[in-house]
Formats: C-alpha cells, sequence, structure tokens
C-alpha cells in the first residue's frame, strides 16, 4: 500500500504536527509514502483571481504523482478538494486538458488523468479498513465525546470529490468511533469553519467559525476533531486569539484525527505533535482506558 | 615591489582603494536602507550601534557555539548549498576554493609563501604544479557553471546580466593567466633571460651548455626556439645534465604544470606573436585581476561578503533580536541573493507565473526588484504593480527560506514587504481571497488602524459598475446585455432560491441583500438576464465561504459555487494590470 503522499503549503509551515500524527499512525498500519520534494501548491487559493492558475497548479501536481506510479494521499481537505475539482474539470474538457498540458510541457510533464486522488481517511477506511484501524488500537477512549467537523471541500460538490453522503456523512464518525471516542451528533457538523474567509472579511469568518464552537459545546462534545490545517488552525490559532470563551468555559479545542487516532494507539504524545497545538488539548489523554 | 611594475602598482592600490571604499558604501547601505514599511525608525547610526551590541551579546552567550557551528558548516563547507544541490555545491565549491587559493598562494604568493617555504620561487613545486591545480578546479567549476545555465532542466532558473558578468570576469581573469603562462613556457625570450640571469650561463662563452639546456627544453618543456625545429637527441641527451646543474634547483620541470603546458604545446605555431605579446598578456590579466576586485563590492561577487554575513546572522538571530538589528539584517539580505534561483525552483506558487505572465511571482526574480526598492530606486506603475502583485501570490509555504542556501530568511522579507505594498499601492484582488489567510493569521503583527485598508480597498475595486443595484430608484437597463463568459449552466436555475436558503453567508446576516448586494439565487437570475458585469460586482462573490452547499443542493444541478468563481475571475480581471489582463486574453 503506497500511495504519493501531498502535504500543500500549510502543513509544512504552521501544521507539521498533521504531518507527523499522520506518518506515525500510517507507519503503524503499514501504510508507505512517498514524498515528492517537487510538488506545488495545489492551486485553491489561486483559484478566485485566476483559475487557470489553480487548473495549472493542480494539474501539475497530478502529473509528477503519475510520474511517480503512485496514487495521491491529500492530508488538506482544501488541496484535496482543489485536486479533485482539477481533475474533474481536465477529465471533462479534453481541450483544456490540451491546452494546460501545453504549459507543463516546457518540464517535460503531462497529465493523462490515470492519477487517483484520495484523502487521508478515505485511504483509512478503503485502504485500511476499519477493522484494521480497530486492531491496532490499544488503548481506546472512554467516556470521551468528540464533535466531528468534516470540512467542506471533502464533501462537496460531492459528485467532484466522491468523499461520502454530502448530507449524512459517516466516515469520519466511524473512524472516531473506531478509537473508542463517542461522536457526537450536531447540527453544524458538515458547515464551514470560517477559514477561507479569515484575512478577507475576518468578521463574518470568525462568525461562521463562533457558530460552529457554540454548536459543539452545544452537543455535548469534549473537544472538536479535524482532518484539515485550515479548519484545524481556524479552530486553533485563530479561536486561540481572536474568540472570546464564552462566559466560565474555556476554549473548545480541536484535536487533528491521527493525533487522537494516535493516541488510542498508544502512540505517545510527542510523536504526534500535541504540544505543537496552540490551544492545550493534553487532557484528553486523561480519557485514555 | 608586488607586481614588478609601478604603473601596476599603482594601479593595483586604486583598485583596492574602490574595493575598499565600494564595500564601506555597501555596508552602509544595509544600516540605511528600509526594507518594507514595519521597519523602525532609526538612524543609520542607531542601528549599527544595535549591531554590535547584539554582536557583542552573542560573543558573550552561547550563541557564540551557534556562530561557530555557522561560520564553519555554512559559511565554509557550504552546508545548505550541499543539502540542496549536491552538483551546484561541486561546481560553487570548485570556483570558491580554487579561486581563493589562486588568490592567496598566486596572487600574493610573494607576501604569503616565505610563511611556508622561507624562499620562495613561483617556478618550483609545489607551487609550479598546485597553480594549475587550483586554476582546473575553477575551470571545471565555471564549465559546470556554464553547462548548468545552458542545459537549465527548469524554466525557473534564469539568467540576470549579473550572473553573466559573473561567470564572464572570473573566466576572462583565468584565461587570461593561463595564456600567460603558456606564453612563458614557449617563449624563446624569456629562456634567454632565464638562462643569463638565474643560470648564470653566457649565451657565447657557455654555447655548448646553452644548446644542450635548449634541445633539452625545447624536446621536453614545451620552449619554442628559433634556432631548433627538430632538436638532436644526442643534444637532449647531454641536455639532461646540464638542465640538471643549471636549472633544476630553481625550475621545476614544466609539464608539471600540466594545464598552462598542454596550452604550451596547442599554441606552439604561435610562439613568435605570444613571445612577443608576453608583457601585454602579463597587462591584460592583471588589469582584469584589478577590474575584477575594484568592481566587486558592487556586482554578484559582493556575495563573497554579503553571503557569509547572512548564512550566520539566519542562525545567531530569532524573533526576538532588537527591531533595528533585523531591518538590518534584511537590508543585507538583499545583496546576499546570489540569484541562484533555488527559491523559485521549489515556490509553490510558481504555476501563476506561467499564467500570469508575471515572472515577479518566483521568489529569485522578487528579490531583484526589492533591491531596486530599498536602495530608494524608483520603479515605474508596471513595476510596482507586478511587483505587488508578485509578492501577494504567495501561499507562505515558507520552502524559499528553507532551502536559499544564503540563508536569507526570505519568509519574513515577504511579510515587511506585502504589508508595505498592499498599504500604499492599487488595491489588489488577492486580498479578498484565502491567499489573505495568512495576513489573518498574522494580524496581530499589523498595526490595527492600517489592518482593514487593503480589503477596503480592494471591495471598492471590484465591485466595479455595481453601484447601479445600490441606488433603488434608477431602473437596470437589460437590453445591453454582455456575451456570458461564466458557466452557461446558470441557465438552468428556475429560481427556487434553494442556494440561498441553504448559504451560511446569507444566514450570517440581517439584511443580506443590504451586506451583500445580490445573494446567490439573484446572481443566476441577473445572469440569465445578460448582467453578467453586475452581478461579478456584487460583494456575495467575495463573501462566497465556497462550502458548495448552494450547489451540492440545487435541484437543477447549477454549479452555483463554481459560477461564483468565475464571476471572481472576471471581477479580478477588470482591476489586474493591463499587461497580466493581455496575457489572459491571448491565451
Amino acid at each position: 500500500m503506497n500511495y504519493a503522499l501531498f502535504l500543500g503549503c500549510n502543513i509544512p509551515a504552521r501544521v507539521p504536527q498533521y504531518d507527523q500524527a499522520a506518518r506515525a499512525v500510517l507507519n503503524r498500519l503499514g501504510v508507505e509514502v512517498l514524498d515528492i520534494p517537487d510538488f506545488n501548491c495545489c492551486g485553491y487559493p489561486m483559484r478566485d483571481t485566476d483559475s487557470q492558475a489553480f487548473l495549472l497548479s493542480s494539474a501539475r501536481n497530478l502529473a509528477l504523482a503519475e510520474q511517480s506510479g503512485l496514487d495521491m494521499m491529500v492530508l488538506c481537505k482544501c488541496c484535496f478538494g482543489a485536486l479533485k475539482a482539477a481533475s474533474y474539470a481536465l477529465a471533462q474538457d479534453s481541450a483544456l486538458k490540451n491546452e494546460i498540458n501545453a504549459l507543463l510541457e516546457p518540464e517535460k510533464l503531462s497529465y493523462q488523468g490515470k492519477v487517483k486522488v484520495k484523502h487521508f481517511f478515505s485511504v483509512l477506511q478503503d485502504s485500511v479498513g476499519l477493522d484494521e484501524v480497530k486492531k491496532k488500537v490499544e488503548r481506546p477512549f472512554q467516556g470521551l465525546r468528540i464533535a466531528t467537523h468534516y470540512g467542506c471541500h471533502a464533501l462537496r460538490p460531492s459528485a467532484v470529490t466522491e468523499f461520502d453522503d454530502p448530507v449524512n456523512p459517516s466516515l469520519f464518525d466511524k473512524l472516531v468511533e473506531a478509537t473508542g471516542a463517542e461522536s457526537v451528533d450536531w447540527a453544524e457538523k458538515t458547515d464551514c469553519c470560517g477559514a477561507p474567509l479569515m484575512g478577507a472579511n475576518d468578521e463574518l469568518s470568525l462568525k461562521i467559525t463562533g457558530k460552529k464552537l457554540k454548536g459543539a459545546r452545544k452537543a455535548g462534545a469534549h473537544f472538536l476533531c479535524a482532518g484539515c490545517p485550515y479548519c484545524q488552525m481556524q479552530f486553533d490559532t485563530v479561536q486561540a486569539s481572536f474568540i472570546k470563551s464564552e462566559p466560565g468555559k474555556g476554549p473548545m479545542a480541536s484535536i487533528l484525527y491521527p493525533q487522537l487516532l494516535g493516541l488510542s494507539m498508544g502512540i505517545d504524545a510527542k510523536d504526534l505533535g500535541l504540544d505543537n497545538n496552540c490551544l492545550d488539548i493534553s487532557s484528553i489523554k486523561l480519557f485514555l482506558k | 615591489m608586488l607586481f614588478g611594475d609601478k604603473l601596476l602598482t599603482v594601479i593595483f592600490y586604486a583598485s583596492l582603494a574602490v574595493f575598499v571604499l565600494g564595500t564601506i558604501y555597501k555596508v552602509y547601505g544595509w544600516f540605511k536602507a528600509k526594507v518594507g514599511a514595519q521597519a523602525p525608525d532609526a538612524a543609520p547610526g542607531e542601528r549599527m550601534g544595535a549591531a554590535f551590541k547584539g554582536v557583542v551579546g552573542m560573543i558573550f552567550s552561547k550563541k557564540l557555539f551557534t556562530f561557530l557551528e555557522a561560520l564553519f558548516l555554512d559559511v565554509i563547507l557550504g552546508r545548505r548549498q550541499f543539502q540542496v544541490d549536491k552538483l551546484r555545491w561541486i561546481m560553487h565549491s570548485m570556483i570558491l576554493w580554487g579561486f581563493t587559493l589562486l588568490v592567496i598562494f598566486h596572487a600574493f604568493g610573494k607576501l604569503v609563501n616565505p610563511w611556508f617555504v622561507g624562499e620562495y620561487y613561483s617556478t618550483l613545486n609545489p607551487f609550479w604544479v598546485l597553480r594549475d591545480v587550483f586554476a582546473v578546479m575553477v575551470f571545471a567549476g565555471i564549465i559546470l557553471a556554464i553547462v548548468r545555465r545552458v542545459a537549465k532542466k527548469s524554466p525557473r532558473l534564469s539568467s540576470s546580466p549579473m550572473d553573466i558578468y559573473a561567470i564572464i570576469i572570473v573566466a576572462v581573469i583565468m584565461c587570461s593567466g593561463v595564456l600567460y603562462q603558456a606564453a612563458q613556457m614557449t617563449s624563446y625570450s624569456l629562456f634567454v633571460e632565464m638562462v643569463e640571469y638565474w643560470a648564470g650561463l653566457d649565451m657565447y662563452d657557455d654555447e655548448e651548455d646553452v644548446q644542450a639546456i635548449e634541445a633539452f627544453w625545447v624536446a621536453n618543456y614545451g620552449l619554442v626556439s628559433p634556432n631548433i625545429e627538430e632538436p638532436d637527441p644526442d643534444m637532449v641527451e647531454m641536455g639532461i645534465d646540464a638542465n640538471d646543474s643549471y636549472c633544476a634547483s630553481c625550475h621545476t620541470a614544466s609539464p608539471k604544470a600540466f594545464l598552462s603546458y598542454g596550452f604550451a604545446k596547442m599554441l606552439s605555431p604561435m610562439a613568435g606573436v605570444l613571445d612577443g605579446s608576453r608583457k601585454a598578456l602579463k597587462y591584460f590579466h592583471l588589469l582584469a585581476c584589478f577590474l575584477g576586485l575594484a568592481y566587486l563590492p558592487f556586482s554578484k561577487m559582493f556575495h563573497l561578503i554579503s553571503t557569509p554575513i547572512s548564512l550566520i546572522a539566519s542562525r545567531v538571530m530569532d524573533e526576538n533580536s532588537l527591531p533595528e538589528n533585523i531591518a538590518t539584517r534584511q537590508a543585507m539580505e538583499l545583496d546576499a541573493c546570489v540569484h541562484c534561483c533555488t527559491c523559485s525552483n521549489t515556490c509553490s506558487a510558481m504555476m501563476a507565473s506561467v499564467t500570469s505572465g508575471n515572472k515577479l511571482v518566483l521568489p529569485s526574480e522578487k528579490m531583484q526588484s526589492l533591491k531596486k526598492l530599498a536602495n530608494g530606486g524608483e520603479l515605474n506603475a508596471d513595476e510596482l504593480e507586478a511587483v505587488s502583485y508578485g509578492v501577494y501570490m504567495c501561499t507562505n509555504c515558507n520552502r524559499c527560506t528553507a532551502v536559499c542556501p544564503s540563508g536569507i530568511i526570505l519568509k519574513d522579507l515577504w511579510m515587511s514587504v506585502r504589508e508595505s505594498l498592499i498599504q500604499k499601492q492599487k488595491a489588489q484582488p488577492m486580498v479578498l481571497t484565502p491567499l489573505s489567510f495568512f495576513r489573518g493569521y498574522n494580524r496581530a503583527r499589523i498595526a490595527p488602524e492600517t489592518y482593514g485598508a487593503p480589503a477596503q480597498k480592494a471591495q471598492e475595486a471590484v465591485a466595479g459598475k455595481f453601484e447601479q443595484l445600490a441606488a433603488k430608484d434608477v431602473s437596470i437597463d437589460i437590453t445591453q446585455a454582455s456575451s456570458a463568459k461564466a458557466n452557461p449552466m446558470f441557465a438552468y436555475c428556475f429560481g427556487c432560491q434553494t442556494c440561498t436558503t441553504v448559504c451560511p453567508v446569507v444566514g450570517g446576516f440581517e439584511n443580506p441583500e443590504e451586506e451583500l448586494g445580490l445573494v446567490p439565487h439573484q446572481i443566476m437570475c441577473s445572469l440569465a438576464m445578460g448582467l453578467e458585469e453586475m452581478a461579478s460586482g456584487s460583494k456575495m462573490i467575495w463573501d462566497c465561504l465556497t462550502c458548495y452547499q448552494c450547489q451540492e443542493h440545487c435541484p437543477q444541478k447549477v454549479p452555483v459555487a463554481d459560477i461564483l468563481y468565475d464571476l471572481k475571475n472576471l471581477a479580478a480581471a477588470r482591476v489586474l494590470p493591463e499587461k497580466q489582463a493581455e496575457s489572459r486574453k491571448t491565451k
């Protein structure tokens, strides 16, 4: 089971613990990953003002992965959404594909549409299997209530992303339950984290984030759980810096899924980069059996 | 006398003076230049004081060990370069060390070498052979450098005139040196001079010995004599002993200097001309060296001074360093960039430079404009717009900083410059996109009173002709329908308003239409009426979270969010620099 690991820009620069924790659990699960240092931005942040730069950026990554002969595993959901959207668009329109390939030509690259793009979660479910994941859980959580945050760009548009049921998804909940934690049911589960507007319209961005945090709290969750660096930064650093907690309560901290899974596998918190999170989540270890 | 000639000595000292004054001028510039708006207002004197404090503080702390480590591993061994590109490391090390050793043991041999050997003769080993060994190192490095630039594997490796100049000056110094040495080896007049002066023989009284030596030198040492066409083997045989007794004590066998000897053999048919131009060649070689020295502070070769400082500063300084010192470091870093393009080759946003036709997206190219800006140079309006675009089209992945062989903290440079450019320059639509996440994330590092201005400015710029919607009493002209550039799928919209109902942005406002201009279904409706320009002027498109709820839930499968992306592209194109808009049209 080998994948070309696509990290994108945010993870190495600002959320290295996601990379660290994902590698730690993948290692336990026997999934091998290949790093391709030539990968560039997925194109997601360029899409608003230069859709061609977005397509070309994604296509270059897809072409590089294709060259390696491996499918891509993506940790960031915005990268995942962008790569999926690009491969979908290029599959639909061969003239567009030729145009993009002509721009890749100076680097002797070409995208043929063979490579599959998968999010980390889908690899865990489809390639590894939930039973295998469960088998590796040595110290399941007990009494821990987790609010899963699915992330828009993995879920929608579902025809493009092929990630899960866009209205009633279950993949993430099953993954959380594999660790022994309870996945709470909450209304804002599939809503946006607010990150796409951070820096562009902070007020609106923080309003959207605040609504999610409140919702998770109302559902009785101890922690949020994310599988995307943007969402995680929004819930972690951005919350810590810009969002006032509800009176008498602390912040609603978020844990990255591989950190959660890693802890239940008995992996040391240090090797999961728990200290790299901005908000202190070390209390989650108290729920381990 | 250092160069055995009054005129040359005078020129040398003049060049040295230019070099020293130029270096002082450049270094002073580091204390004077301001990179970005956030650099503290401190006079050069204050910044020098801060730098002095910083250096003293470093010497008397644990950081001294970091300094020594950086000096040895990063500066001397070139560790960062080795990690990034082994071939380039070999190229650079060969040129650097070959040339440095030549400067020490050849150019300043008369001063340096007596320390090692007592009495120094440039014609004796080890110096006789070492000079050529060092020269071969430099030549191999230069050839690698040229091949690397000519056979560039990546479209992002580019050569500026400065890069070419640097290679040319080193090549001219080296070639003229080898040519001069080859001319000396073949020279008959020099042979006569040596025989008379060094061997103490008389051309007539000691004719037999001289002829034997001449035959031997013609046969074995590359000498070209007008008296001998084909040396007589008996004479050559006799010459062995004569050479041993008269020459060998202060002249190593010429072929040991294999490079010059090879050239001497190759050029032997032209020996007469070479002999006549020996003095000219010597002048040419030395003047090339002096020119290189005098021009060094103003050329790419100044990195000999700035890059080691940058490599060390990047290790011993951190965010807690004095702001004055950070400002000085950033100005110095602009000089430490050698335009090797390693950063551009790893730049995450590299593809945007292809689609926008703006090479200033690439870090190595941006550096050139920033150099101009920081030194108070004027950029014209086009250049300013291009550099503003290039600086904002950055995903802040920090890879440029991670790979820079000169240890330049590029990410901090971008941060400083970006803020001053978006505040001062024209509206930048990218401020309204996720490219701004990093700026929002770092909001605490930006003055609160200026934080919101760039987004405000951009909002106004992208709104275009949208004001017709703001005035409620103005009727909208739908007879001037524009040709649709957005995805035509909007045509399937039957106005059920599901998109608007599920939109979390719309749901976040009491009076969404007032706040957003048009809500999603109204945008689809506007498009159906051919009012594309108006639709692309609504604030809604920039407040879209791209959560795709609208698109997912549309019963008609209208790709609502994708259409909003199209509209944002159209709106941004209206504000883009003309050249870029042009380059888009032609694609």
